[in-house]
């Protein structure tokens, strides 16, 4: 009989020697005189739980982690194959209460399937959406995602039905459908785990996005810090397009619908929208200004709907299941699920999937188990960052656009990073310019300057010059690049600055004001 | 890492006219030429601008605009090494500073005796930071033995292919 073991091909999972444990596992097997078959799935999203291994038994999958290739020996002497006691034993996966909280409908396969297996993406739903978008006329599909209320998850938040039939109702010879995958937000990781954990669902989305707006060509644009997601996402589309869900006569005769991923080339910027176009025409990534928008001329000056990777991920399960399935999750007019990324420096970090509405302290607290140090946490920043920092008493916050817009916060592509007490919120505000004045596309004036000025001033303040002074200062320039700036990076840097500035006032004192003060 | 080949004016053409039929062709061909050669030479410039049709400024702009495209032959093998918040909240900058005091090399000071280490601005395992990247492979949960296994492996590398 041949052992079944699962282990995670995720780059968390790779990160800290999951290869090793694969390659400790066969030789061990090997030694004992065991067949063995190591099958590489995503992961589960428990990230301190990597290297997550499951034996398949007779009782289910059973899983063990965080195991080094150490702990291999002791696993098989414990008899693991049949689920026997190890210190490591998890038990089944999908019954850790971690697990059986979320509301898992993007993430539903991650995890569970090889993410290459064709057979096991058919076995769990895939191309059922597909299968009913085709079924519907183009505007149909567009009216679903409409209903659905889903709203652009790269940290926008606009509705994603009036993108969709903005670019349906364009009157053009060529439209295509691009998907934003420069997750570049500190913070962030679910773009990722969707191309190394369930690639053929973003495909499967991206030929729906197609269908409906009338496009025969979609892009895929990646970063390139993700040499995995790289490496699936390329094996995926060749697989897709062997399988003949993409290419020639893709969604029926004479109509054509191929996929092509494009690598960034490390340049943050790449995740706003126009900028992102830009670089996919082959020019320095500069911002464009709006309007026109991208959805009536976009790519090539052609009506292009461009989307995140979360978003255009949800849409398989909304054809599926119909836009009021996936509208019935959520609150107010968040709805549906956001798959929450957790870092920093927390205890059990990861990502979570659940529907709007769930507070922030929940998901620090109850998911997350506080910080990984033991010491009280002192910030949050959610959101990326260009996003806020907030403090143990806003933590109570409902994740939700506009309760968060409320905090002058945004929940942004859903990545939250702790830190502890030892936290300097000044050094952060600094660092907020610092990444802004690197990063910046340089195009319009306030962002391009502001942030280089910001930065100059932040380490006036740091080393106590006219401490009031400079943080007048800084405020006036934090509302010049926010009315100001061309697009989102020098128009939100305010935001993580002014989130510290507010929240965090005594870090911002001279340090001889301070010792005063005590 | 791929071993890169020295300069080779007929395969820089020949790369070009592979790719020059992609629509935006300008990143693909900038990637592949980076891939074969290590870094971008600037002789592709007028290459380049001839078969996209484009000026030579144009060529020269995007290539200085990205992060990721050398103009230079990198000397030694990069270490990418986040410095972005999540890091940052794990502890990043002592690492950094390790890396100054016990290895002599600063943050995108450039090569040090083989070893160059660039900052890099999250690397998406932020819940298991700090984290690096080296010869496409990730490295997470890094602490001063961790990061100081990984120089080791870093420079050794070069040894190898001198």
């Amino acid at each position: 009989m041949t052992l079944r073991i699962f282990v995670p091909c995720d780059a968390s999972a790779l990160s800290v020697g999951a290869d090793a444990v694969a390659s400790a596992l066969l030789r061990e097997a090997e030694a004992r005189g065991l067949n063995v078959e190591i099958i590489r799935n995503g992961s589960h999203g428990m990230v301190w739980l990597e290297p997550l291994i499951e034996f398949v038994t007779p009782q289910g999958r059973i899983g063990y982690g965080p195991v080094k290739a150490g702990d291999v020996p002791s696993l098989l002497d414990a008899n693991a194959q049949a689920g026997g006691d190890h210190p490591l034993r998890l038990g089944p996966v999908l019954e850790l209460d971690w697990m059986k909280r979320q509301q898992r409908l993007t993430f539903a396969r991650i995890g569970i399937t090889d993410p290459l297996s064709l057979d096991d993406y058919r076995a769990r739903d895939g191309l059922k959406g597909l299968q009913a978008a085709l079924s519907m006329s183009p505007a149909d599909v567009v009216e679903q995602v409409r209903i659905s209320g889903l709203r652009g998850r790269g940290g926008a938040g606009f509705p994603a039905g009036i993108k969709w039939k903005t670019v349906h109702d364009a009157e053009s010879d060529k439209k295509y459908v691009v998907c934003n995958a420069d997750e570049g937000d500190s913070g962030t990781f679910a773009d990722r785990m969707v191309f190394e954990g369930d690639p053929y669902m973003l495909i499967e989305g991206m030929a729906i996005a197609g269908y409906a707006v009338g496009a025969d060509k979609g892009y895929i644009y990646l970063r390139s810090e993700y040499p995995h997601a790289a490496k699936a996402m390329t094996s995926a589309i060749r697989a897709a397009e062997q399988a003949g869900w993409l290419g020639k006569n893709a969604f029926g005769a004479g109509k054509h619908f191929s996929l092509e991923l494009r690598i960034g080339a490390g340049a943050y910027i790449c995740g706003e929208e126009t900028s992102l176009l830009e670089s996919l025409e082959g020019k320095r990534a500069l911002v464009r200004a709006k309007p026109p928008i991208p959805a009536l001329s976009g790519l090539f000056g052609k009506p292009t709907l461009i989307n995140n990777v979360l978003s255009i991920a949800a849409i398989p399960f909304i054809l599926q299941h119909g836009g009021q399935a996936y509208a019935d999750y959520g609150m107010g007019r968040s709805r549906g699920t956001l798959p929450f990324q957790l870092g920093g420096n927390i205890r059990y970090g990861g990502l979570v999937e659940l529907a709007f509405g769930v507070t922030l302290r929940e998901i620090v607290e109850t998911w997350g188990g506080g910080t990984a140090s033991g010491r009280p946490v002192r910030a949050v920043q959610v959101g990326g960052p260009l996003g806020a920092y907030l403090a143990d008493k806003d933590l109570d916050t409902p994740l939700d656009y506009e309760a968060m817009a409320a905090q002058q916060a945004m929940l942004g592509h859903g990545g939250i990073v702790v830190f502890d007490d030892s936290v300097d919120m000044a050094k952060m505000a600094r660092f907020a310019f610092h990444f802004c004045a690197k990063e910046s596309c340089g195009k319009c004036t306030p962002c391009r300057i502001g942030a280089v000025r910001g930065e100059e001033t932040l380490d006036k303040i740091i080393a106590g010059e006219n401490v009031e002074k400079n943080i007048a200062l800084t405020r006036d320039l934090c509302e010049l690049m926010a009315d100001g700036s061309l697009c989102a990076m020098g128009g939100l840097t305010p935001m993580p600055v002014l989130s510290a500035l507010n929240r965090f006032p005594e870090d911002f004192k001279p340090a001889t004001a301070q010792a005063a003060a005590e | 890492m791929a071993t890169t080949i020295p300069w080779d004016e007929t395969l820089a053409w020949d790369t070009i006219s592979e790719l020059r039929g992609l629509e935006g062709a300008m990143l693909p061909i900038l990637h592949a030429l980076q891939e074969k050669f290590g870094y971008v030479d600037k002789r592709v410039i007028p290459m380049i601008a001839k078969v996209l049709n484009l000026s030579r400024s144009e060529v020269f702009g995007t290539i200085s605009f990205y992060h990721d495209f050398k103009t230079v032959p990198p000397e030694g093998h990069a270490i990418k090494f986040c410095l972005a918040e999540a890091c940052q909240a794990r502890g990043a900058e002592r690492l950094a500073d390790h890396l100054a005091r016990t290895h002599g090399v600063k943050l995108d000071g450039g090569d040090h005796n083989g070893l160059r280490v660039e900052t890099a601005y999250c690397l998406g395992n932020c819940g298991l930071g700090p984290n690096a990247l080296y010869d496409g492979q990730i490295f997470g949960a890094l602490d001063e033995d961790g990061l100081d296994a990984l120089c080791a492996r870093a420079s050794s590398k070069v040894g190898a292919n001198a």
